[in-house]
């Protein structure tokens, strides 16, 4: 018997989903334009794998497919790990990534909804622990033709030299470690546009259009993208300011990576995320700080895949320190006690 | 004169459906063949009965009398007799019967003599006594007897009107509102009169622009000294809390009322009833019903209690495909297992429903956190949280994030993604909750007598102890003075009483007290055994905090 209320808002989770996918879109068009249209077939892949291993787990589970396939959440993930992976990476390793990311890290926890983790982040980090060479050969700048990146992610030989090269932020993290002057290196070499990277500052950019959309649709709330993007750019001015020879500008730490992704896509994940208001400016501000740690002194030039899941499993201790103050009451429920 | 206006976190503008039944006038609805009025109409205790089958009842009159602090008056409809008096199945989610009066009506709609209360002369005590034998009750859909909400006369600054009318669909008190202006702020006056307050205000959602004019056009005419508020279309703006947040800012939580703040709030319809049984000493016998949704005849009537929805919702035509009925609104009403019930006071709106107007929900899907449900949530509560701690039956926790706070609006299952049921899940925590306090307050209850019982064996045991050492006392007295008088049988006595179990009557005795000796043994013999059964059969005793199983 259906109870109260009769009428329903039309939303749904295929929806949500539908929205961050068309979210992602300018990004993607910005990717094919400045980086390479081998993308797309990353993408395909990313696709079909993702959607293989939910009907997979799914078929062992004894679940229904239909509801969990269409719901479109699995498709955001691989579409997440794409945008996060090397452009040219092989096929097979976008497709581990993925499988690994619908397999383990949220049909094992209980599927959608259940996962304290980042599952496009897990699988991320997982792979950059296994394969850190493959991981960090980007194309260098202007892009490579078209038939070389295909050829590269069919599995093609990657011996050929001058095929990839460093990106910025491995420039810089370089720069850090050997003393040279990292500001310089990326200021002198056209290689690095004027911002992130030559191409991938206008990528970091449709970024932002897109989440405008999902902030527009309401998809998400404006506190993580604030919290994560102030708090980078806070630390980041500050230390720039102390020591503008070593530590890149704030406009560098933004504009390069995967910083606006992270701060309209992956931060804003709502399964694995912090969830009161005060908590999600909490969750944000420390993925950022983390990230522009590891990103500054860490071993690993991008961070913020480590940062979300050291704050992922944060998110039930800021959740329940963070509970809003219920109408009525005096204080917010944790203000009384302990 | 402009107010500021505050505002409460969340809630949903909704489409209202309000035009298809407010464009037309209230009619009356054609009187029944057959009333059946339930003798529980709100509040917490049905009337007691007070006619029998077969007698003839007027208009008006009294077939049911408060019974219990929060009970009101039942009146018959109409006039007629009584031809039974029983169970008959009742407008309830569960399709649960409860004692009616059924009149079999006359036609004739012959009044009892009334007339109106002369509030000027007459004490608080008296009018509210007045209002409860009209039967006046909150009109606005919990039914809450009127007298009771007036109960505490002072500490009452501002009386709020609700015709805020938040839900969809509902138009009676915007139709009520337009036609009857005067009348229910002459109610509302003395409502206000009643409860000392000195500000009046009238709350009422500005997507009725009709209405708030012909409200002010009525101040004006007779000067109430009151203000006519528009308030945003929001819902629940018609929550009593939400409506008193939004007009004065004052919050109240679970377990306070508006009166704890200074503030009073009563439905429109009940400033309408109200001045009927006070200014024409009518009780109330009838109320304006909407009837709409998949008909072609929408509109308000006006009916008398008791009549049969069926009938009622029939003047309305509804379309063939019409499925489901709902009484209330679509966000906070039930479906009606059966349409052969009776309408009661607080039945505000039947809304017939067909799979295109209002159809099924579509699958519930895992819930993805993505906290749409907390941004709506006008009790600014986490429904989430609520939904993984009832569905995992962590009920501790879910009172911990104040489920009790919910007010059951809806507005977290209307926006929620995955839609899920998310109201269905806090009926049942709460239900449970309650049921479990229910169990444990019957154990405390069950232990309390347990342990008193103990206590009182214990204490009659000292109390019988004492007595006979009294009773031993006094014999030895008495002995002793036998002995100073007789003080040569001393020596034999000495030697025949020297077995040992003499006890406390370690004294010689004559041979005449050895029967009592020997009862007084015996006593304390039986009072032995009887605390050392006691000891044995009961375990739990105070040491052990726990509550005897199935005492």
């Amino acid at each position: 018997m259906i109870h109260s209320p009769y009428i329903r808002q039309p939303v749904s989770v295929q929806r949500t989903m539908g929205l961050v996918l068309l979210a992602l879109l300018p990004g993607i068009s910005a990717y094919i334009f400045f980086v390479g249209a081998g993308i797309v077939l990353n993408l395909l892949i990313a696709t079909v794998t993702a959607l293989a291993a939910e009907a997979l787990v799914l078929r062992l589970r004894g679940r229904p497919l239909k509801p969990a396939l269409s719901d479109l959440s699995a498709v955001v993930t691989a579409w997440l790990i794409v945008l996060c992976f090397p452009p040219i990476a092989p096929w097979w390793l976008t497709a581990c990534a993925v499988a690994m990311a619908i397999i383990v890290a949220k049909h094992l926890y209980g599927g959608l909804g259940q996962n304290p983790f980042n599952p496009a982040m897990v699988a991320y980090c997982a792979m950059i622990i296994t394969f850190p060479a493959l991981m960090s050969q980007w194309p260098p700048a202007g892009g490579l033709s078209l038939d070389v990146q295909l050829d590269l992610i069919l599995g093609g030989s990657r011996e050929i030299d001058g095929l990839t090269a460093a990106t910025a932020l491995d420039a810089l993290r370089t720069g850090l470690r050997t003393g040279v002057n990292a500001v310089d290196t990326l200021k002198s070499d056209p290689a690095f546009g004027f911002l992130g990277g030559r191409g991938w500052e206008w990528v970091s950019a449709a970024h932002i259009v897109g989440g405008l959309i999902l902030l527009a649709t309401r998809t998400i709330s404006w506190h993580m993208p604030a919290a994560f993007i102030g708090t980078l750019a806070a630390i980041s001015t500050l230390f720039w300011l102390l020591d503008p020879a070593s530590f890149a500008s704030p406009l560098f730490h933004l504009a390069s990576g995967g910083a606006m992704l992270a701060a309209f896509f992956i931060v804003t994940d709502p399964v694995s995320g912090a969830t009161t208001p005060r908590g999600k400016l909490i969750f944000a501000a420390c993925i950022a700080l983390i990230a522009w740690l590891i990103r500054s002194f860490g071993v690993y030039p991008e961070g913020i895949a480590f940062a979300v899941l050291l704050m992922n499993i944060c998110v039930p201790f800021i959740d329940m320190k963070t509970q809003p103050r219920v109408f009525g009451h005096r204080q917010s429920r944790d203000g009384g006690q302990s | 004169m402009i107010s500021r206006l505050f505002s409460f976190h969340g809630g949903l503008k909704l489409d209202d459906h309000k035009d298809i039944s407010a464009a037309t006038p209230i009619r009356p609805a054609p009187l029944s063949k057959r009333l059946i009025v339930p003798l529980h109409q709100g509040g917490r205790q049905p009337a007691r009965v007070i006619v029998s089958v077969g007698q003839q009842v007027a208009k008006g009159e009294i077939i049911a009398v408060a019974d219990g602090l929060f009970s009101s008056a039942v009146h018959a409809p109409s006039s007629g007799s009584v031809s039974d008096i029983g169970p008959y199945p009742v407008a309830h989610p569960s399709g649960l019967s409860a004692d009616c009066v059924v009149i079999e009506t006359d036609g004739e709609e012959r009044w009892i003599e009334h007339q109106p209360f002369d509030l000027e002369h007459a004490s608080r005590e008296q009018a509210l006594a007045w209002l409860r034998d009209c039967g006046v009750v909150g009109l606005g859909g919990a039914a809450f007897p009127s007298h009771v909400k007036l109960g505490r006369g002072s500490g009452v600054d501002t009386l709020i009107l609700n015709g805020a009318e938040c839900e969809p669909w509902i138009t009676c008190d915007d139709r009520l509102m337009r036609e009857r202006a005067v009348d229910i702020l002459s109610g509302a006056r003395i409502l206000a009169q009643l409860l000392g307050a000195r500000e009046l205000i009238v709350g009422i959602e500005d997507n009725k622009p009709e209405a708030i004019a012909a409200m002010r056009a009525a101040a004006a005419e007779i000067d109430a000294g009151l203000r006519v508020q528009p308030v945003p279309a929001l819902y629940p703006m018609g929550g009593e809390k939400q409506l008193i947040r939004t007009l004065t800012g004052k919050e109240i939580p679970f377990g306070k009322i508006g009166f704890d703040f200074g503030v009073q709030c009563f439905n429109v319809g009940t400033a309408y009833a109200v001045h009927r049984a006070i200014r024409h000493g009518e009780p109330l016998l009838s109320r304006i019903v909407t009837l709409t949704g998949n008909v072609s005849n929408a509109g308000n009537w006006e009916a008398l209690i008791g009549t049969p929805l069926d009938e009622l919702l029939a003047l309305a035509q509804p379309k063939v495909d019409t499925d489901r009925h709902l009484l209330g609104g679509p966000m906070m009403g039930f479906a009606l297992p059966q349409l052969d019930v009776p309408l009661v006071k607080a039945g505000n709106c039947i809304i017939a429903a067909s799979p295109r107007l209002l159809p099924a929900p579509p699958a519930e899907l895992p819930c993805i956190r993505c906290t749409a449900c907390a941004s709506a949530c006008p009790a600014e509560l986490q429904p989430f949280e609520l939904y993984w701690f009832s569905r995992a039956r962590n009920f501790d926790k879910a009172r911990d994030y104040q489920l009790f706070d919910c007010i059951e609006c809806g507005c977290c299952a209307y926006v929620c993604p995955s839609h899920i049921p998310l109201v269905d899940y806090f009926r049942f925590a709460k239900s449970e909750i309650r049921a479990r306090d229910q169990e444990q307050a019957a154990a405390d209850q069950a232990r309390d007598r347990f342990e008193f019982r103990n206590f009182r064996q214990e204490r009659e045991k000292e109390e019988k102890a004492a007595k006979l050492a009294a009773k031993a006392a006094e014999t030895r007295a008495k002995l002793a003075a036998d002995n100073a008088a007789k003080p040569n049988e001393t020596a034999n006595e000495t030697v025949a009483d020297a077995s040992p179990n003499a006890a406390p009557a370690a004294s010689p005795g004559a041979p005449a007290d050895d029967a009592r000796q020997a009862l007084i043994a015996a006593a304390l013999e039986r009072a032995r055994q009887r605390q050392t059964s006691a000891t044995a059969s009961s375990p739990a005793t105070a040491a052990d905090e726990q509550p005897p199983a199935a005492s």
